[in-house]
């Protein structure tokens, strides 16, 4: 569980989260939605600890991150796994070299041993045959399942999804949301994804937190959103005209 | 600096890495250094040949101005600079991609401290091999103009030989190498600096390139003439 308290930020005079509070839960997909500019991938990355929070509180199961000098936070960052927007993948290294460097890292596993677990990671995100393969070679739903498999790897405890289906299209997208949702199920992990597509809200989110102007401006379940009256909300979630009418006619 | 000074997460990829660097800065130059190093030594002969027209110096002056203007000053700093140009850049949109495409933050949320990571092999690598990439520059230059002298009738092979082995002050090879150890230093720091702190995306890291290459010249023109004047003089 993922709890953060009051938490604020400004970047040049700029207020960008205010006073951002709410709970996580353990094998759960938790999702932040917004639009553009609303604050979730500053909030995202201030509770990995990429951005420095001006106030507030973070806790990861009962321990506090925030406030924890950058060795004092070794031990938490081997627990949190992340796949970036863009994948982030290492160019200078294949796929299996990039799933295995945090094992490389942290792990005294034997090079058989963190084969077999890159092996295990790749097959589980559906890849195979792909391991002497560069990031250059891959598209870019194969680049964000090696970010996937890449992120699993050392077994987190917190898997950070940051947009995992921007630049994809709809039916891979389905795929990579319904991948993030098993994994958090299987390995009990405690799930946030940053994403505005609303597919993956209708499809995976256990939890809904809606962050609108830098401040928690709603929270809920899915069914909570389809009857909810907050009109930034509705205006976000069915912006479009199709929406708008799935809405009207019951059809979700 | 003080994040680049911690002890590694596991010696052995730092190791990997340094060795990576190693051979990227030492034999991914030696084509550019080679070819630089043989003309400018031809160019410094048959200039100086032509320049001689005092029919009461000897012609192995040829020999000694060559071997001098080489060890001196063309081979550590014009090598340098042809250094920053090459390496330089290559470590700056190295490192700026990797920060545009978040490969940097992968690399903190790993809980990899990125900065040594990424910067502490290249600057060992580069102070370790520069010296000697600067070594065989001395000798390919030398043996260039010794090649063009000959070559084109202006210096004989005896005279040149018995120039290059007059009044030799074997000082001169340790002040090079003390000045290419600064400038090694000097090219991945500045460099490493300039693709560290890109913020943007593709444009930005080719201005991040063209920072560390004009920073790092202007460095190493600056600290050429502090050192020569604090060693030699």
């Amino acid at each position: 569980m993922i709890e953060i308290k009051e938490i604020s930020k400004s970047f040049n005079g700029r207020q960008i989260l205010k006073g951002v509070s709410t709970t996580f839960e353990t094998g759960h997909v938790n999702l932040v939605i917004g639009g553009s500019g609303s604050g979730k991938t500053v909030l995202m990355k201030s509770m990995v600890g990429l951005v420095e929070i001006d106030g507030g509180e973070i806790w990861y199961d009962e321990k506090i991150f925030s406030n924890l000098e950058r060795k004092e936070r070794k031990p938490f960052r081997q627990e949190i796994g992340m796949v970036f927007q863009g994948g982030a993948l290492f160019d200078s290294l294949n796929v299996e070299k990039n799933v295995m460097f945090p094992l490389n890292m942290f792990t005294k596993m034997s090079l058989e041993e963190k084969r077999e677990r890159v092996h295990f990671c790749l097959k589980r995100v559906n890849l195979v045959n792909v391991e002497k393969l560069t990031p250059s070679e891959l598209s870019g739903g194969m680049k964000k399942r090696v970010a996937i498999a890449r992120a699993i790897a050392p077994s987190p405890k917190y898997l950070f999804c940051d947009e995992p289906n921007s630049g994809l299209d709809p039916q891979t997208s389905i795929v990579i949301d319904n991948l993030i949702k098993e994994i958090t199920e299987e390995f009990n992990i405690t799930t946030i994804v940053n994403t505005h597509d609303m597919n993956s809200v209708l499809e995976i989110g256990d939890k809904i937190l809606y962050v609108h102007k830098g401040e928690k401006w709603w929270e809920g379940t899915i069914e909570d959103i389809l009857k909810t009256d907050n009109k930034e909300l509705n205006d976000f979630i069915f912006a479009s005209k199709l929406a708008k009418n799935i809405k009207k006619t019951g059809l979700i | 600096m003080k994040d680049l000074i911690i002890k590694p997460e596991k010696f052995s990829i730092y190791w990997k890495q340094l060795i990576r660097e190693l051979d990227n800065f030492g034999y991914g130059s030696l084509g550019i250094v080679a070819l630089t190093s043989v003309f400018m030594g031809a160019v410094i002969t048959i200039q100086t040949v032509y320049n001689l027209v005092n029919p009461l110096v000897p012609l192995s002056a040829v020999g000694i101005v060559a071997r001098d203007s080489i060890i001196l000053e063309f081979s550590p700093t014009m090598m340098s600079l042809v250094l920053a140009g090459k390496i330089g850049s290559s470590i700056a949109s190295e490192i700026g991609t990797m920060r545009v495409t978040e490969q940097i933050d992968a690399l903190e949320i790993m809980g990899i401290n990125s900065s040594a990571y990424l910067v502490l092999p290249k600057i060992l690598a580069a102070m370790f091999i520069f010296p000697f990439v600067v070594l065989i520059s001395m000798f390919l230059g030398i043996a260039g103009g010794w090649i063009a002298g000959v070559l084109a009738g202006v210096v004989s092979s005896a005279d040149y030989v018995k120039g290059i082995q007059d009044s030799f002050v074997p000082f001169n090879i340790v002040f090079a190498l003390i000045k290419t150890i600064t400038f090694a230093y000097i090219i991945t720091t500045v460099s490493a600096y300039h693709g560290y702190h890109t913020e943007g995306g593709a444009l930005e890291v080719g201005q991040s390139s063209t920072s560390a290459v004009v920073y790092s010249s202007i460095l190493i023109l600056i600290f050429d003439y502090l050192l020569t004047q604090l060693i030699l003089t």
